[in-house]
């Protein structure tokens, strides 16, 4: 087959199932459905391994599908570059997706939208690979806002919770605010270099150094990054525009793991990483991508520790993982903010698989507070928790322990404006990280069982507080928790496999070999990985390593700090609410950012359209200036009615005036 | 190229066609009248499609030119002729009747034939605007189309249609009095000729040229309509039925924003020039203050018209900036307003016919009774706030790229669109079609019918192939846009 035909059939197989499921839903079906979009997502993910032999064959490809069009001396084109980069980034959303698609079965079985939200994951499924798959920035712009558009319905997907609607658009709206700079940056891209093909713009990068842009006199490198990286920052959610993922929880759970943790909120790493030969040349943007990553590894990890929602410890977890891959970008250890990417996916949407598990078991009760003891009756969703949750933690010989230690040592060999800062952060998130991932499961599979109490408490921020009728929640008293079905355990056991396995397997040829080739650049002012690589001696010697290193011990001690807080002694954490309850108050209050944007912009906003609207529209234009004119024409006319008395030597007098001024402007003229 | 004279069958196919339907008289034929109309609107938008089809790319020259003497003596002819920037336009024109024909089929039970003539009538002028290219021709037709959407504002209207229907009367008569000043000053300088052609190669000093300017640019503001002269466009779209929104806001805006690119810049480069500033002010004022007051809108259709007028602002934006994307930017983002707009202004009529409402508190949980109709409006609101993939997209990212060339400040404030139209048209769509069903009256709507599910589709296939495909639709622009750029670089002084 040929090979362009292979790379067209990943992304228009999803979308295939995506237009079938959805246009069609009421004809095929919800076993119809489901198997269509299955099918569309398998083959994509066939395909896709296809692709990966291929390339790791040594073949790349970058060329264009179609010229969506031509303007100003500039080709806008629908094209794709299939290199080791996009390759990884396809082989993680396919296989994640199709365990979700899998996983859906189970999760939705009951929901009245089944067809909708089949549509809907494949959709994103498709627009994700268009923007991995991108040879350009108008498609990767384009495969931006299509997952930025799937995210908002799946996220206002039961939208008649009014605490989803208002998730969704402040979802939109807060990445649109990202797409800003984004697209600002898009734009001086195109103007500086006539083009939007990464390939040629990266040739021409290294012209745009020390280039000064007209009328800002910015350094325009820099402000191409950070500009770009502003878009990042709204799609992988960090400080402060990562106001929106917690809330985006909302959405049913299987998207929470596909979009909101493996995939969708990723692609800003992924952007980055993409244009690693443009940040490469601007140390201030690599300083500002490290501070802000550093800042969101850490402060939104302290946000995981007081959350009672399981799904909601979860997305702030990922905000911290997340914060650890954009600091990998920022001390230009790019491959290792992919690789942990890559490892993140996995473990991260077992995790979330794993929450989702626990909330059909409990009848859709998210509060932990009402969990406790579920490894008895829920085993399978047990041990692959447990492998998740020490992969996330770094455990040596997990995937996550691989990527984040590799994260760590890049960001102590760094020299760059911020390292030290980001040091700090890096090393004080292990130890939270441990803490609150074990909290959440100590809390969820060991002690005492306080489900199906009667009237377990729904306390303001419990998220199914506002469920409609039909989505049952909690369990009834002496009810016990049951394991999921096999359409749910499968997708946790095939994804437990890589969240173990794959950072010791793949470690070695992502960071120190040519698995990226030419696909990441590194300054050869910038350590990066080459500190690393220097003393790295296999899988194993460095999981060996690992144990006599601080993260380790950091790691463990925010375990055993979970345990003697939630298992032994569980009166502490509430001696402790009480005597931080100012600390405790700003965590419970995510630091205010909400009440911030709240009052500030969205507030703001209304007063000023309400201000423009009532006092310049309706006031100044329409008040004095249309009705004003309009009570002139009435003066006028009051006026002038005294001119119209009647009597014809006044209207011949009048006559004569007005011949006399013609004649003098024609004879002017003449 | 068919020896037809294509342009005039576009101007007199729905002009005479809709004498025709007012021939049949009273509501008693109205089936009659019907028929008839959609007959006529289709036969109209069948001869634009060689328009389109036989357009030459390649040359920036006048095509498909028709030419009679008018009135002899003042050397007034029947000049027509469409290039790139003006063909698409009759097209869309043509078009959009089709649509508003198919919208009032039910909805309108009063009056019918002589509300269909309206449309029909007030599209071949509009036609004619288009591809007029003799002053007294243009400006004959530029009155005219007046006067169908005035009496459709001042008969099928709602409550407050009178004040509303004058007020649109007035503010854009007063706007078109000096034009024709100016018109007749030309006609004197060139020596007595009324062929915009010769006028853009006319000779003009600065003076002049400000003074020509100012009466061209006070009668195209006031339609566009740009900020400050705005505040008639949402009285008249509230006031409006919805087909005379649909073609006011498709179309109608479409005037004034032509008449720059006309008259304007090619008759007074150097005025142009000098005013730019000062156009590209008032433009950023349209997205970015507009945007804000489309926020606080409780009147949906209040809202998309303030919409529109930010949209416009992109349009006036992307022109005086003098540069290729900049315009060929602000012309696909007037296309593609047609549909867009067009396809809202729809969905609110649906909304309307059923709740007798406009009100965004009185809905509510829309999705819930009409599935299909809210999936629609999803589309076509997030082409509102151009989203890729979406006509609405293509405009302003052309504009936004040309932008960036031009100034990054006025790029930075353009931009802000991409937050405040995504912000005023989600919460609009938030509020009335997400939520708990708001109360009986939202409990019993009915979903689309197959007439409105057809148009929608229509509309909706439109909005997607421009978004996917904006290829075709650019590439008859190059020709004279490239041209037209060249001239207006030439200093005539």
């Amino acid at each position: 087959m040929d090979m362009k035909a292979l790379y067209l059939l990943v992304p228009l197989a999803p979308l295939a199932g995506a237009i079938l499921a959805g246009l069609f839903g009421k004809a095929i079906g919800r076993a119809g459905a489901h198997v269509a979009t299955i099918a569309g997502v398998a083959i994509a993910f066939i395909a896709s391994l296809v692709i990966f032999f291929d390339v790791q064959a040594g073949n790349s490809f970058d060329g264009t599908i179609y010229t969506w069009m031509e303007a100003g001396g500039i080709h806008f084109e629908i094209g794709f570059l299939i290199d080791p980069l996009t390759v990884m980034m396809m082989l993680v959303v396919t296989f994640v997706s199709l365990m979700v698609h899998i996983y859906t079965i189970g999760y939705m079985q009951d929901d009245p939208g089944y067809q909708r939200f089949f549509s809907y994951i494949s959709l994103f499924t498709f627009s994700m690979l268009m923007l991995v798959m991108s040879n350009n920035f108008l498609q990767l712009f384009f495969g931006w806002e299509a997952v930025g558009l799937v995210s908002y319905l799946l996220i206002g997907f039961w939208h008649d919770r009014p605490t989803a609607i208002y998730a969704n658009m402040k979802a939109f709206l807060v990445n649109r605010v990202g797409d800003f700079g984004f697209l600002l940056g898009i734009g001086l891209v195109a103007a500086y270099t006539g083009t939007l093909h990464y390939g040629e713009v990266f040739a021409v990068a290294s012209e745009l150094v020390g280039v000064e842009m007209a009328v800002t006199g910015w350094n325009l490198i820099t402000a191409i990054c950070v500009l770009l990286f502003i878009g990042a920052m709204g799609k992988s959610a960090q400080v402060p525009l990562h106001v929106w993922l917690p809330d985006s929880m909302e959405g049913p759970t299987p998207i929470s793991a596909l979009i909101h943790a493996a995939t969708m909120v990723t692609a800003g790493i992924f952007m980055v990483a993409r244009m690693s030969p443009l940040f490469e040349l601007s140390d201030a943007a690599l300083s500002f991508v490290l501070v802000i990553g550093a800042t969101t590894a850490l402060f939104m990890g302290f946000l995981g520790i007081v959350q009672n929602d399981i799904k909601r410890v979860v997305a702030y977890s990922t905000l911290s993982q997340l914060g650890y891959m954009t600091v990998a970008l920022g001390v230009s250890a790019y491959s290792a903010g992919v690789f942990h990417l890559m490892t993140h996916a996995f473990f991260k949407a077992l995790l979330f698989l794993g929450a989702g598990s626990v909330i059909i078991g409990m009848h859709h009760d998210q509060d932990m507070r009402n969990m406790g003891g579920l490894r008895k009756y829920m085993p399978i969703t047990w041990i692959t928790s447990l492998l998740g949750s020490l992969a996330l933690i770094g455990f040596p010989f997990f995937s996550g322990f691989y990527s984040k230690d590799s994260i760590i040592e890049a960001v102590f060999a760094a020299e760059l404006w911020g390292a030290g800062y980001a040091m700090v952060c890096v090393l004080l998130g292990v130890f939270v990280t441990a803490f609150y991932s074990f909290r959440m499961y100590f809390l969820v599979f060991h002690g005492e069982e306080r489900f199906g109490k009667a009237h377990h408490g729904h306390d303001a921020h419990h998220d199914d507080a506002h469920h409609d009728d039909d989505h049952h929640h909690g369990l009834a008293p002496g009810q016990k928790p049951h394991e999921s079905p096999w359409v749910v355990t499968v997708p946790l056991i095939l994804l437990a496999i890589p969240s173990v396995l794959v950072g010791f397997f793949t470690i070695e040829p992502m960071l120190f070999g040519e698995f990226f080739g030419s696909a990441i650049h590194v300054a050869d002012n910038h350590v990066g990985l080459s500190k690393l690589a220097a003393d790295f001696t296999g899988p194993v010697g460095m999981a060996i390593h690992g144990l006599q290193t601080a993260p380790f011990w950091l790691a463990a001690a925010g375990v055993g700090t979970a345990w003697f807080f939630y298992m032994k002694r569980p009166d502490i954490p509430a001696a402790i609410q009480r005597r931080f309850s100012a600390i405790h108050t700003l965590l419970e209050n995510k630091y205010y950012f909400d009440r911030f944007n709240e009052i500030v912009f969205a507030g703001g906003s209304r007063a000023l359209g309400t201000g423009f609207w009532k006092i310049g529209d309706r006031g100044v234009i329409d008040g004095l200036i249309v009705n004003g004119s309009a009570r002139v024409v009435g003066w006028v006319a009051q006026l002038s009615r005294l001119f119209q008395s009647g009597h014809l030597y006044q209207y011949a007098f009048a006559m004569i005036i007005g011949l006399f001024i013609m004649l003098s402007f024609w004879f002017n003229l003449g | 190229m068919t020896g037809l004279p294509l342009l005039s069958l576009a101007i007199w196919i729905p002009i005479l066609g809709g004498m025709l339907v007012l021939a049949t008289g009273s509501d008693r034929n109205a089936p009659l009248a019907r028929v008839l109309s959609l007959a006529v609107a289709i036969a109209g938008f069948a001869v634009t499609i060689p328009l389109f089809v036989l357009f030459d790319n390649t040359t920036s020259a006048m095509q498909f030119s028709e030419f009679a003497p008018w009135v002899p003596r003042f050397n007034i002819n029947y000049h027509l002729g469409v290039d790139g920037i003006s063909m698409l336009f009759v097209v869309l024109n043509a078009f959009i009747t089709v649509m508003v024909v198919a919208a009032g089929w039910q909805v309108i039970q009063d009056k019918v034939a002589q509300y269909m003539a309206a449309f029909l009538i007030m599209s071949g002028l509009m036609n004619g605007i288009f591809s007029a290219l003799d002053g007294v021709l243009f400006y004959v037709f530029f009155e005219a189309s007046l006067i169908p959407l005035y009496i459709i504002i001042g008969i099928w209207g709602g409550a407050n249609r009178v004040y509303a229907a004058i007020k649109f009367f007035l503010y854009t008569l007063a706007g078109s009095l000096l034009m024709l000043v100016a018109l007749l000053y030309l006609f004197m300088e060139s020596g007595g000729s009324f062929s915009i052609l010769e006028w853009h190669r006319l000779p003009l000093g600065m003076t002049p040229q400000t003074l020509v300017f100012w009466a061209f640019l006070l009668a195209f503001a006031v339609k566009v309509p740009m900020w400050p002269v705005h505040t008639w466009l949402p009285d008249a779209h509230v006031e409006a039925p919805t087909g005379g929104s649909i073609v006011l806001a498709a179309i109608g805006l479409k005037l004034g924003a032509y008449g720059f690119l006309r008259f304007s810049l090619p008759i007074v480069p150097d005025a142009a020039h000098a005013m730019a500033p000062l156009i590209i002010v008032l433009s950023l004022i349209a997205v970015v203050y507009i945007g804000f007051v489309a926020l606080v809108q409780t009147d949906m259709k209040k809202l998309v018209a303030y919409s529109s007028i930010a949209h416009m602002g992109f349009v006036t934006l992307g022109f005086f900036m003098f540069n290729s994307l900049g315009i060929e930017g602000a012309l696909v983002q007037m296309i593609s307003h047609g549909f867009v707009s067009g396809a809202m202004f729809f969905c609110i009529g649906v909304l309307y016919d059923r709740m007798h409402s406009r009100n965004i508190s009185d809905y509510g949980g829309v999705v819930r009774t009409m599935p299909k109709f809210a999936a629609f409006f999803m589309l076509f609101a997030m082409a509102n706030a151009g989203l890729p993939g979406t006509s609405g997209f293509v405009g302003e990212f052309m504009v936004v790229l040309g932008a960036v060339q031009f100034n990054f400040w006025v790029a930075f404030l353009a931009a802000t669109t991409l937050i405040l139209g995504a912000a005023y048209t989600l919460w609009m769509y938030k509020r009335v079609v997400f939520g708990k069903v708001a109360n009986d009256h939202v409990a019993q709507l009915d979903d689309v019918n197959r007439r409105e599910f057809a148009i929608l589709a229509v509309f909706a296939l439109c909005v997607l192939a421009m978004g996917v495909y904006p290829f075709p639709f650019t590439e008859v622009m190059h020709a004279s846009v490239d041209e037209l750029l060249r001239h207006v670089a030439v200093s005539k002084l």
